[in-house]
């Protein structure tokens, strides 16, 4: 019966590319682009300014390359820069619109959009390619106040709230993809908590790249008033190509006074096929700002696709009191590459951070955890715990840590501790005495290794990470 | 700079008499130098201790060329009474004297080097500088099955006569299948405001056993790099102790490569630091065979608006299954203005091993303090017993016990 299940797993199931129609932008990055994506939005001339400042700025950075997992240059003139199926231009006013295939693809990807929204009562604002295809359970939260709608959207109906918090946490000055980003994002979710209000359900996007050459530039804006609570839930696939696909995407939390955050992701993008060949890049800027007092980012995150993963989904914890947690599975199989972890900054007093970070790595994959505990003078009490633990199957992969620790506070304390190991053989062999077969035996003792993150996540998704791990470690044994 | 250290490589090469091949690598090493300069923190390495700014602002100018044609002085007053040692004394980076009076003279060999390595990818600059301005490099070679029967001391001492001068020396043992050598490395300065970089070389044959102490505690304002370089074979075992707390800056570098198995490798280190101090450890620990196993401590105390810094690598090959690394750092904050910063680094590419690191900073522990002042010690005592212990499970590491009785009185840790 699991073999089964596993056969048809196996392969990357989200592997269909749909056969719509495209409305791209002409190839290449340059001004006249940019100009085109603010055009074809409609954009207020003061975000088209913001875009262009940012371009110039775009135009001084260096690529970095400091990091671990080495990729072959990108021609950043080479890919479209906006992608949305043609039908888009006229923009659907409700599910009944769409696109019927493009619905097909909805439910192949597991997420229905009419059936979800009865059954699941997950809010979802759906973003394919470029444009986003239709936002259910809007009444529900309207009439809470609270706005979830894609950017584009907020961007026409709140443009205060948009013009007052965009790049408030990563400026257009950020490192080159961030800045990247914020000249050309070209849509993405847009969150509105009210003073107050406890978001009712759990609010999920769902990306996909679909039109091969096109980088996906989302830009995700959270904002948590004061008091309020919100979970957002993101979710990534991607179909199968030869080539590589830059993912750069920018989400940016802001959490005020007494307001809670909670973003989880899994992350499934196409890792590329048993030789390494195509995958997406997923170089993405992640980071939240706790503003107010006693406020609360957490971020969770289940990485087990892409070719290369490169991300530190990050909490500045301005406010007093507040704190940053971050929770990571990161799953590297066959010729993946994985360079993720968090930073932590510490500026408030009496902030508190906790990272639980797990990597496995197996076939001829490589996982780096990189991270940063800083904490500054005046953040006094402060405190960080850091657990990083790495799993190695086989001896062709590496797991390497790569901590930074600043601590110029003497009222705070840091404590970091990791290690690296392999499945112990007692355990698998208790596993596979019981008569589980040893593919089941490894998948139960890495769900094991996994389960403190696992736990953090929403029920929803908690059921298909732990499948996920399962899948991500096929063959990767025995 | 570059003219500056054109004119006084010229000016020390016609006053030495080096061959023509030691010229000729010396002019190659001087060319590297030039090509990289100081090290800064763009470099990965040098992140937390930014050499070429620390440098300019406590030294400004430096000046190259160091006269070692000068006959200095030794004042036998300085020299340790407590235990019988060999000694090596080096007054401003020259070696005046080296006298191995409790050893069998046959079975140690002593010579200067013609050659020595210099690889001109290696992207440390400053091993190039200390290659082409470094005089003479004595070589202590330990024959097979022979141990040391006293530890040896190597005096470091810089006097008056210099001041903002760059400081290179070089030092090099080969210890062979079976023999053994205790070291203290005692740096005893009288100058201001050098630079001083120094470069140990060790070669661990099969069973060899080196024991290293480096100390210095003498307050001065020179700043210091000091690079140990460690290669072992089957079986050896290196310990190498730090105690870093008397310069202005000081970063020491030890790199291990265990290149046979069964070998290990042990260090274990302490900074004590107060006023404005700014001292680094960092460990390249790399497992290159299999069943190798590496130990690092590492402790910090530090005072007043002072930085330590500790970096901590520990590189597992693919074929260095069995591995068995640790690496643990703490640090204690006694000031508002003090700094602790730390990169704990593993890379591992091997499945089969054991491998893990912690690091713990913060201020002492409340509730230590207000027992002990429960049992009535005034805060200050308190204080300073709770960091007496702290410091005391680094120094109890050592596992010569004469050497660590010396070393206790030394540094004031009971």
């Amino acid at each position: 019966m699991r073999d089964k299940q596993i056969e048809d797993l196996k392969d990357y199931k989200y592997g269909f590319s749909t056969d719509i129609e495209s409305f791209k932008a002409p190839k290449g990055l340059n001004e006249e682009v940019i100009r085109f994506i603010s055009n074809i939005k409609k954009e207020p001339d003061w975000l088209l300014q913001w875009r262009l400042k940012a371009f110039e700025r775009l135009k001084v950075l260096k690529e970095p390359d400091w990091q671990k997992p080495k990729y072959p240059k990108i021609d950043y003139q080479d890919l479209y820069y906006y992608s949305a199926p043609k039908s888009f231009k006229e923009k659907p006013k409700n599910l009944e619109d769409l696109d019927p295939k493009l619905l097909e693809t909805y439910k192949k990807l597991g997420i229905p959009l009419q059936e979800q929204k009865r059954l699941n009562g997950i809010a979802v604002d759906a973003v394919f390619d470029s444009v986003s295809v239709a936002t259910t359970f809007k009444d529900t939260l309207t009439k809470k106040g609270i706005i979830f709608c894609s950017i584009s959207e907020a961007i026409q109906k709140h443009p205060d709230l948009v013009k007052k918090y965009l790049g408030s946490v990563i400026p257009i000055t950020d490192h080159f993809f961030a800045t990247l980003n914020s000249a050309v994002f070209t849509d993405g979710s847009f969150v509105y908590i009210p003073p107050n209000v406890k978001c009712p359900m759990e609010l999920s996007t769902y990306f996909r790249i679909n039109a091969s050459d096109t980088g996906q530039f989302e830009r995700t804006l959270i904002i948590a008033d004061k008091g309020s609570y919100v979970s957002y839930l993101e979710g990534c696939t991607a179909p199968m190509r030869d080539e590589n696909q830059l993912h750069a995407a920018n989400v940016e939390l802001i959490a005020l006074d007494d307001a809670e955050i909670k973003y989880s992701t899994v992350q499934n993008w196409y890792p590329g096929d048993k030789d390494g060949k195509g995958g997406i890049y997923n170089f993405v800027t992640k980071r939240g700002l706790c503003k107010g007092k006693n406020s609360k980012i957490s971020w969770t995150q289940v990485e087990t696709g892409s070719a290369i993963t490169w991300k530190y989904p990050s909490c500045i914890l301005k406010g007093d009191n507040s704190i940053g947690e971050f929770y990571s599975i990161a799953i590297t199989n066959n010729h993946q590459k994985a360079d993720t972890g968090t930073k932590m900054i510490h500026l408030g007093k009496n902030t508190k951070s906790k990272i639980i970070s797990k990597g496995i790595s197996a076939g001829k994959s490589d996982m780096t955890y990189r991270g940063l505990v800083d904490i500054s003078k005046n953040a006094s009490n402060s405190t960080n715990y850091t657990q990083c633990d790495s799993l190695l199957m086989g001896n062709k992969c590496g797991a390497h840590t790569v901590p930074y620790i600043k601590n110029k506070n003497s009222n705070s304390n840091i404590a970091h501790e990791a290690t690296t190991s392999k499945i112990s053989e007692d355990q698998l062999h208790y596993c596979q005495q019981r008569g589980l077969n040893q593919e089941e035996a490894v998948g139960l003792i890495v769900n094991g290794f996994c389960k403190e993150v696992l736990q953090q996540l929403p029920m929803e998704f908690a059921v298909e990470a732990q499948k996920l791990v399962g899948i991500s470690l096929e063959g990767s044994v025995g | 700079m570059e003219q500056k250290l054109k004119t006084d490589f010229d000016k020390f090469i016609s006053m030495s008499n080096f061959s023509n091949q030691e010229i000729k690598l010396k002019k190659e090493a001087l060319d590297n130098f030039l090509k990289n300069g100081f090290p800064s923190r763009k470099l990965e390495n040098w992140k937390f201790s930014d050499i070429k700014q620390i440098i300019k602002k406590n030294i400004g100018e430096l000046k190259f060329y160091n006269d070692y044609n000068i006959k200095y002085e030794i004042n036998d007053e300085i020299f340790i009474k407590e235990i019988e040692h060999n000694k090596i004394v080096i007054i401003n980076g020259k070696v005046e004297r080296l006298s191995f009076e409790y050893e069998e003279s046959d079975k140690i060999n002593l010579t200067t080097l013609e050659n020595f390595n210099q690889n001109p990818n290696d992207d440390n600059s400053l091993l190039s500088l200390n290659n082409s301005f470094s005089n003479k490099i004595h070589n202590i070679l330990v024959k097979k099955n022979y141990s040391f029967k006293k530890p040896l001391i190597i005096y470091q001492i810089t006097n008056e006569k210099v001041s903002n001068t760059n400081i290179n020396f070089q030092l090099k043992f080969d210890l062979e299948e079976n023999s053994s050598i205790k070291i203290i490395n005692l740096s005893d300065d009288n100058s201001e405001k050098n630079f001083i970089n120094n470069l140990f070389n060790f070669n661990l044959g099969k069973n060899a056993i080196l024991k290293n102490y480096k100390i210095d505690k003498k307050s001065n304002t020179n700043i210091k790099y000091d690079y140990s370089s460690i290669t072992q074979k089957e079986n050896s075992i290196s310990e190498t102790f730090i105690f870093s707390s008397g310069s202005d800056y000081k970063k020491n570098e030890v790199s291990c490569n265990l290149d046979g198995q069964y070998s290990s490798a042990f260090i274990n280190g302490i900074h004590l630091l107060s006023k404005n101090k700014h001292h680094e450890i960092k460990t390249n620990t790399n497992h290159l065979y299999e069943n190798t196993k590496s130990y690092q401590l590492i402790k910090s105390v530090i005072d007043d608006s002072s930085k330590s810094v500790y970096q901590g690598k520990i590189y597992v090959d693919s074929k260095a299954q069995k591995t068995d690394g640790y690496q643990l750092s703490k640090a204690v904050l006694l000031n508002e203005q003090a700094e602790f910063n730390a990169k704990p680094e593993l890379e591992i590419y091997a499945d089969d091993v054991k491998c893990s690191h912690g690091s713990a900073s913060g201020s002492l522990d409340e509730d230590s303090i207000f027992y002990l002042m429960s049992r009535g010690l005034d805060k200050k005592t308190a204080k300073e017993l709770l960091i007496n212990g702290f410091l005391l499970d680094v120094v109890e590491k050592i596992t010569d016990e004469e050497i660590k009785k010396l070393l206790k009185n030394m540094i004031g840790l009971n």
